[in-house]
């Protein structure tokens, strides 16, 4: 029972920031919602026992992440934008493409066209999302791809400088 | 496992995987090189020398055995080696064509070169991938490094615009990829593709399953700049630097339908995808090339011309057959050589200070005659491009039309031979305007006659290779052949043939 | 009523659709990038649940490697939205409309 009630509880705060940060029309209230929002979605992740993703989701998503968003929105110094002055028949079609999205990926996933067990966390799943066994599995199984995604933090830090650098030579 | 034993037999794989070690350790030293010699002159060098000597290591595997690596995370050797000569070759030559156009438009930074093999790494992780997540990854360090480099002349607004507009859509791109292979591993319950069928058949989750293919396929549709998913396309070739324009329309392209084309071959029983590619060709050959035709600058067309070309592809996948899927990867080798060709030459010719944003293909009326050799290296690449026989664009189309053909698709072929005979409206154009009209005719603010447009002998070397491969490529016994045996003898292994 | 994967599986679809509107419907530079990040979040919740599900550890290592993906474009991102304020003081998409044909 209080398995659902925290599910509830946090889907409905994560639904509710995502929401509040997609529609906010100031950015800093959209940043600050999505905060809200991962921390949620941190808490989801403890509920379902994966103690190390929800530890690193609170560290890099919600700090290393949202922190130099809420720093850039402040170094442009970014004031609320003006209301949309007429409906663009753009935001019509992706209105209607948007719900039809909604609605067809909850139908599919919902109402359960494939009969997916209980979620009941069992003693392997806590094993395998110890950070033991993931350090472990990153550092043999999947060295290869770990190698590679520090090839990327590289060069986006590569690119970050060179854009917003003012003089780059 | 055993840690130790791990570590062992990494090692043993960090012999086959030499050319993605040596891509990725070249780019570190390019990088750190840069930090204390700024922009040494030295750096391509560097770039190339390794793309040279990983290019030489794969044509020496090209006939090995077909390997696992790095516990079934990426291929090796036969296939693989084809795919990675395609990538390294084609970086290879835009790097030469790079070198003088990036010092013409003053923006020669060591970190290019980096970015380019690190894209490269990127790149084949994708093309050679074996599981969901290396793909991911490859995928992103790919379009990450391809980001950076769209947005290189960034004090130029239209760069930097087309960089935004390139990164949004494929971010958003991203997490439709994401998504499908969240999907995916859940109905498997396993990330590698050679598991994937029989993970399902257990699962027995079918819905979650075609969830995650649509989405996958929506999330490749984008990459390859599928009509309806590619409107980043133009943009991002108009506002990039032309030679790294000519180096991502075709590499990159090559990765991610190599890519594509082994999720479905592993992960999907192909009848039931054949009417949703045939589409998608369909619509990508027609609009791809209408918008073609209207196009006034040069760059542009060319973004729309590459977009049509991802449609003569996506017939050969559509037939669903070894043939088809072979056919498919030698035509991404010969439409490599053509556009980078073609890129180069436009890169030669650029005079208007914006990375050719704003030139109209008028503007270049009379260069074939006041500069032969380019002229006719151009009309080489045009007749290619329409798929003209000597030139290789014709055994291409020979290749991913005859399988469509064989697999019952007879319409579809046809729809692609009357895009391509579309497709002669707008490449003759360039051959007549190149050859055919006056020089006089340029608009007033083009630089005088035969000066300003200097043709350096790396340049002319590499346009030159690329006009001769086009003349002799459909001539070279067994070329087309050599990734066919690959899917047909998976095949044989699979009990399907 | 029992907790099932799907409930976490229709939460994830519903904060990915969030996420898409937002890149759609918003021109504002800096909320479409947040909503990009959106949709890789709710990815990853869909990620967790099929992976405690299985009691697999490869989703785990998939979420980390998209956590390093999200740093990725969230630092080119910014960059790029700094770039385009030195161009044009504004992060309004529509203001940018340089290649059009």
């Amino acid at each position: 029972m209080i398995q659902q009630v925290l599910f509830l509880f946090l889907a409905v705060v994560a639904i509710g920031s995502a929401l509040g940060a997609v529609l906010a029309r100031s950015p800093i209230n959209s940043a600050l919602w999505m905060v809200v929002n991962l921390i949620a979605v941190a808490g989801l992740y403890i509920t379902l026992n994966a103690l190390f993703i929800g530890v690193l989701q609170v560290l890099v998503y919600a700090g290393a992440i949202m922190v130099p968003i809420l720093f850039v929105i402040m170094l442009l110094n970014l004031g609320s934008m003006p209301a949309p002055s007429e409906i663009q028949w753009k935001h019509v079609v992706a209105f209607i493409l948007g719900v039809a999205l909604l609605t067809q990926l909850a139908f599919v996933l919902a109402i359960g066209l494939d009969a997916l067990p209980e979620m009941s966390v069992s003693e392997e799943a806590v094993a395998a999302s110890s950070a033991r066994e993931i350090g472990k599995m990153l550092f043999t199984r999947y060295v290869l791809p770990f190698e590679i995604i520090a090839i990327l933090l590289l060069a986006a830090t590569i690119g970050a400088v060179m854009f917003a650098k003012r003089k780059f030579a | 496992m055993d840690l130790s034993q791990a570590y062992d037999a990494m090692l043993g794989d960090l012999a086959g995987a030499f050319p993605l070690v040596l891509l990725a350790v070249a780019g570190l030293v390019i990088v750190v090189w840069d930090a204390f010699r700024n922009n040494d002159p030295l750096l391509p060098y560097i770039a190339g020398g390794a793309l040279a000597i990983g290019l030489v290591f794969e044509g020496s595997q090209l006939a090995s055995e077909q390997t696992t690596l790095f516990y079934g995370n990426i291929r090796a050797g036969g296939f693989a080696a084809f795919i990675n000569m395609v990538l390294l070759g084609g970086t290879l030559l835009s790097v030469v064509l790079s070198v003088p156009y990036l010092r013409q438009i003053k923006h020669a930074y060591g970190e290019v070169y980096a970015l380019m093999l690190f894209a490269t790494v990127g790149m084949m992780a994708l093309a050679t991938g074996n599981s969901l997540i290396m793909l991911f990854v490859g995928l992103e360090t790919m379009s990450v490094c391809l980001y950076i480099l769209v947005g290189l002349v960034r004090k130029d607004e239209g760069s930097i615009e087309s960089a935004f507009k390139y990164f949004v859509l494929g971010a958003f791109a991203t997490g439709f990829f994401l998504y499908g292979i969240a999907l995916l591993y859940g109905a498997t319950g396993t990330v590698y593709l050679h598991e994937m069928q029989s993970g399902f058949a257990q699962s027995g989750a079918t819905t979650m399953f075609w969830a995650g293919v649509g989405l996958l396929l929506v999330g490749f549709f984008f990459k390859v700049s599928a009509v309806p998913f590619h409107m980043w396309t133009p943009d991002a070739y108009q506002g990039a630097p032309t030679t790294l324009t000519g180096y991502m329309s075709t590499t990159s392209k090559a990765a991610a339908f190599t890519a594509l084309i082994l999720v479905l071959y592993y992960a999907l029983p192909p009848e039931r995808w054949t009417t949703v590619l045939a589409v998608v060709a369909v619509l990508t050959m027609v609009a791809g090339n209408v918008l073609a035709l209207a196009q006034d600058n040069v760059k542009r067309m060319l973004a729309y011309s590459s977009i049509a070309h991802g449609g003569y592809i996506l017939v050969g996948l559509a037939a669903g057959t070894a043939a088809g899927y072979s056919g498919a990867l030698y035509y991404l080798l010969i439409y490599s050589i053509m556009n980078i060709g073609a890129f180069g030459v436009i890169a030669l010719l650029e005079w208007d200070g914006k990375i050719g944003r704003e030139q109209t293909m008028e503007s270049l009326s009379g260069i074939g005659t006041q500069r032969p050799f380019l002229g006719l290296a151009m009309a080489v690449f045009m007749f290619s491009l329409i798929g003209f026989p000597p030139f290789g664009g014709f055994f291409g189309k020979v290749a991913v039309f005859g399988p469509a053909i064989d697999a019952g698709l007879t319409w579809l072929a046809v729809i692609g031979l009357l895009a391509s005979v579309a497709s002669a409206g707008y490449y003759l154009r360039v051959v007549y305007v190149f050859s055919f009209k006056s020089a006089d005719e340029r608009p007033a603010e083009a630089p005088a006659t035969g000066t300003g447009f200097n043709v350096p002998f790396s340049s002319l070397a590499v346009l030159s290779l690329c006009v001769v491969l086009l003349v002799v490529v459909g001539f070279i016994p067994g070329l087309r052949d050599v990734t066919t045996h690959y899917f047909i003898d998976m095949a044989v292994a699979a009990g399907t043939l | 009523m029992e907790l099932t994967v799907n409930w976490y599986l229709a939460l994830s679809a519903i904060l990915f659709s969030i996420g898409v509107m937002g890149v759609l419907f918003r021109s504002n530079a800096i909320v479409i990038l947040l909503s990009v990040e959106l949709m890789l979040n709710a990815v990853n919740v869909s990620i967790i649940a099929l992976a405690q599900m299985m009691a697999d550890s490869t989703g785990h290592i998939l979420v980390f490697f998209v956590l390093a993906v999200a740093a990725a474009e969230a630092a080119i991102g910014l960059s790029l939205v700094i770039a385009l304020f030195r161009t044009k003081p504004t992060v309004d998409v529509n203001e940018f409309n340089l290649l059009k044909h």
